[in-house]
């Protein structure tokens, strides 16, 4: 962006925006260069003959997801979803209602797969699919971050995210492929994280926190990297490895496995728990990403598979792990059976590393000082992918229970942000879905506008200065866009950064 | 006997038309597969616990509820008032008519005054709310306007000019039969019926499929259990054989 980004004034009520028609049409990521594209097997440039192609590709994907074909015909534009978007509450673009979103691709289909949009398109919003509907397509299904907020309250459960893959799937596949995302999932099979970092630097980094830690706590806590035999292969978003907050949980992750006396590891084969494969709705790329979380369980023999915090790989690894490449239980097939004879099902496979700290804590295997807390005045924010796609523990919600227990166990003071805020109904922090980049800065910082509003509330009520969240995007998204809105960037942390201050380790105290 | 001819024969496309076309869709919804578990969570996590989320979503419209409760009420009236319609007018079709269809006679009366209520509310909605009238095409006001039609062209035979009821269903009866009869002849009964047969019609085609729709939902009918059980679809387990 050329111009300079300004976040949208708090409202102190919340009142849906009045329409701001175009208000954020010229907001669109880079377009992936040939080279990326060509590299995860997409054309490298649009084709001229993109129209047919891309209704083919529809007309595949029709064939291959219930959910598309179902949300297509199904939505009686009633509106309930009209007012549910973080970016339309932040940018009052009409196009970034969900329903207006889906309706991009619903003209489209009208036209080309029903009668009546054969017949009479003006009479049922059918469209031909021009050059324009298309720079359409490419503005606003970049506007969405899959967060399912829609999905909630929609009556017959349409989820605009199902939507927004197909269309990214549908655009990768006539060439028009999306920077960010896709430069990322090539760095994944090329190195084995988003971050392109290499075994040798994630050694470093490791060596480093052990020293760091020691340090700090007097105590050898080691972060072991490809150790065969290990009970638990830990998975988790690169930027633990480097980035603040994020690496605060992971040495956090560490002390608890510490504490707990179960051996660990990480792997630099896989050593990324995200999966863009989900953002782009490509499930080849999707389950390939998987694969090499597969192949480096198999390889090292661990006995768990532990995910550490970040909220769309936990949907990935709760959700789809089981389909895509085995890793959970049930499976009869030879494929799923190879590697789920090797896990040991007395635990949850795979396992989110909330629920495996909360389990120690109920059992009083943790000792906690929850009074080094102190210093902070706790709120949660929920992230989009761990509430509404996904589960921890045994019974529905506890996804948002669980997380809640341990900061209630490591920190004395806790604040809940305004209920309509949380749990299901939880605002995207405005950066997940393969947003998260800086050309789409003004989006960012405007789809933020709910949650900073609920978080300004607490903050003046109640003095939280603290954000603990589950995800690496809502860190790094929160880390760049608090500042926006008068916070400061070191607001945000991680559940186990609280963990990380409150745990004591050793013996002698 | 010209139009007696006319409408049996639009009331037999219609009908074929809806249940040919609704089989037609249910049946390509039934086999396109939902190749991953995407309940919107928190969800339950067994087939029965399922059953019961279906069950308050079709019969209470839940979430709408939580979403806008001026569309929930509009909305709701309106199909309530329509089963009980729907119900009464069974006796068009049946002889001797069935108890309970006798006992819910004056109910669906009052469904009748609730339909055209919430079509009333849902027609000033997408006219008079910017972002509803934004996203709302020429098809979505017809077919409040096709609905509200029928309802009042209804509601006047029952209290304004009636009509001879008792050979409207001589018709319907004789159709079931394979029989001709005469058809009155009131303008409002008319296009009452022409109406209905022409909704029957759309139906298939539009997206009145929200009805069979609820139900292929993936993000309301699957449970959330894909830890415990690998849920694979058939093109998908192509994929893991292959290797």
């Amino acid at each position: 962006m050329s111009t300079k980004v300004e976040a949208p004034p708090l409202r102190k009520y919340p009142v849906i925006p009045v329409l701001d028609i175009g208000a954020m049409s010229a907001s669109k990521p880079y377009v992936a260069s040939d080279k990326i594209q060509e590299a995860i097997g997409f054309p490298g440039e649009l084709a001229p003959d993109w129209e047919a192609k891309a209704i083919a590709k529809m007309a595949e994907l029709l064939g291959r997801y219930r959910s598309l074909k179902v949300y297509l015909d199904a939505c009686v534009h009633c509106g309930a979803c009209s007012d549910k978007c973080h970016y339309f509450i932040g940018t009052g673009d009409p196009k970034n209602m969900p329903v207006a979103r889906q309706d991009l691709m619903r003209a489209v289909y009208r036209r080309h797969f029903t009668l009546a949009g054969r017949i009479a398109p003006k009479l049922v919003g059918a469209r031909d699919f021009t050059p324009e509907l298309l720079q359409d397509w490419y503005s606003y299904y970049h506007q969405c971050s899959e967060c399912r907020r829609c999905s909630v309250f929609c009556p017959y459960g349409i989820d605009t995210a199902e939507i927004t893959m197909a269309a990214r799937e549908i655009m990768d596949a006539i060439g028009l492929g999306q920077k960010y995302s896709n430069e990322i999932i090539g760095k994944v099979h090329r190195i084995g994280n988003n971050l392109g970092l290499p075994g040798p630097a994630l050694e470093d980094t490791l060596l480093g926190l052990e020293e760091d830690v020691k340090e700090d706590t007097g105590v050898d806590v080691r972060y072991p990297l490809d150790a065969k035999g290990a009970e638990v292969l830990l998975v988790t978003p690169s930027a633990d490895f480097f980035a603040e907050p994020h690496v605060e949980s992971l040495i956090g992750y560490g002390k608890v496995f510490h504490a707990a006396g179960v051996s660990w590891t990480l792997s630099s084969h896989a050593s990324e728990a995200g999966n863009f494969g989900m953002f782009i709705g490509n499930y080849e790329q999707l389950r390939k990403i998987a694969l090499r979380v597969r192949e480096a369980a198999l390889e090292l023999g661990v006995k768990r598979i532990v995910v550490g915090e970040c909220g769309h790989a936990w949907r990935v690894a709760y959700s789809f792990w089981n389909t895509l490449v085995g890793i959970g239980a049930g499976g009869d097939d030879p494929f799923a059976v190879e590697l789920q004879n090797q896990l040991d099902h007395r635990y949850r496979q795979p396992t989110h590393i909330c629920e495996f700290t909360w389990d120690l804590i109920e059992r009083g295997a943790l000792r906690l000082d929850p009074s080094a807390n102190d210093h902070r005045i706790v709120t949660f924010h929920d992230s989009c992918n761990v509430a509404r796609a996904s589960r921890m523990g045994d019974f529905p919600g506890g996804q948002f229970e669980i997380p809640r227990a341990i900061i209630r166990a490591v920190a004395n003071r806790f604040v809940e942000m305004a209920p309509e805020t949380i749990r299901e109904k939880t605002f995207c922090c405005g950066g997940g879905g393969g947003l998260l980049t800086d050309e789409l800065l003004e989006l960012r910082v405007k789809g933020a506008l709910p949650r900073m509003e609920a978080l300004q509330e607490i903050a003046e009520r109640d003095g939280v200065n603290f954000m603990a969240t589950i995800c690496a995007i809502c860190k790094a998204q929160f880390s760049k866009v608090l500042p926006y809105y008068g916070f400061k960037m070191s607001m945000v942390g991680g559940v186990h950064q609280l963990v990380s201050t409150a745990i004591r380790l050793g013996s002698n105290d | 006997m010209t139009a007696a001819w006319a409408y049996a024969l639009a009331f037999y496309a219609a009908a074929a038309i809806l249940v040919g076309g609704l089989a037609w869709r249910i049946a390509d919804y039934w086999r396109t597969p939902a190749p991953l578990k995407i309940p919107t969570t928190p969800a339950p996590t067994t087939r029965g616990g399922v059953a019961l989320r279906l069950a308050r979503e079709v019969l209470l419209f839940e979430s709408l509820f939580r979403s806008n409760l001026w569309i929930w009420l509009f909305g709701w009236l309106f199909h309530v008032g329509l089963a009980l319609v729907l119900a009464r007018h069974l006796r068009y079709f049946t002889e001797p008519v069935w108890g309970w269809v006798v006992f819910i006679q004056p109910f669906g009366i009052l469904g009748g005054f609730l339909m055209a209520a919430g079509l009333a509310g849902l027609l000033a909605r997408r006219l008079a709310v910017e972002r509803i009238r934004y996203i709302s095409t020429p098809s979505d006001i017809l077919m409040l306007v096709l609905l509200l039609v029928i309802t009042i062209s209804g509601l006047v035979m029952k209290y304004v000019s009636p009509t001879d009821v008792v050979a409207v269903k001589v018709f319907f009866l004789g159709l079931l039969r394979f029989e001709l009869h005469p058809l009155p002849a009131e303008l409002h009964l008319r296009v009452h019926l022409a109406l209905v047969a022409a909704l029957m019609i759309v139906f298939p085609f539009s997206k009145l499929l929200h009805a069979p729709g609820i139900f292929f939902s993936p993000t309301r009918n699957q449970a959330d259990d894909p830890r415990e059980r690998r849920h694979l679809a058939p093109w998908a387990a192509r994929l893991d054989r292959e290797g």
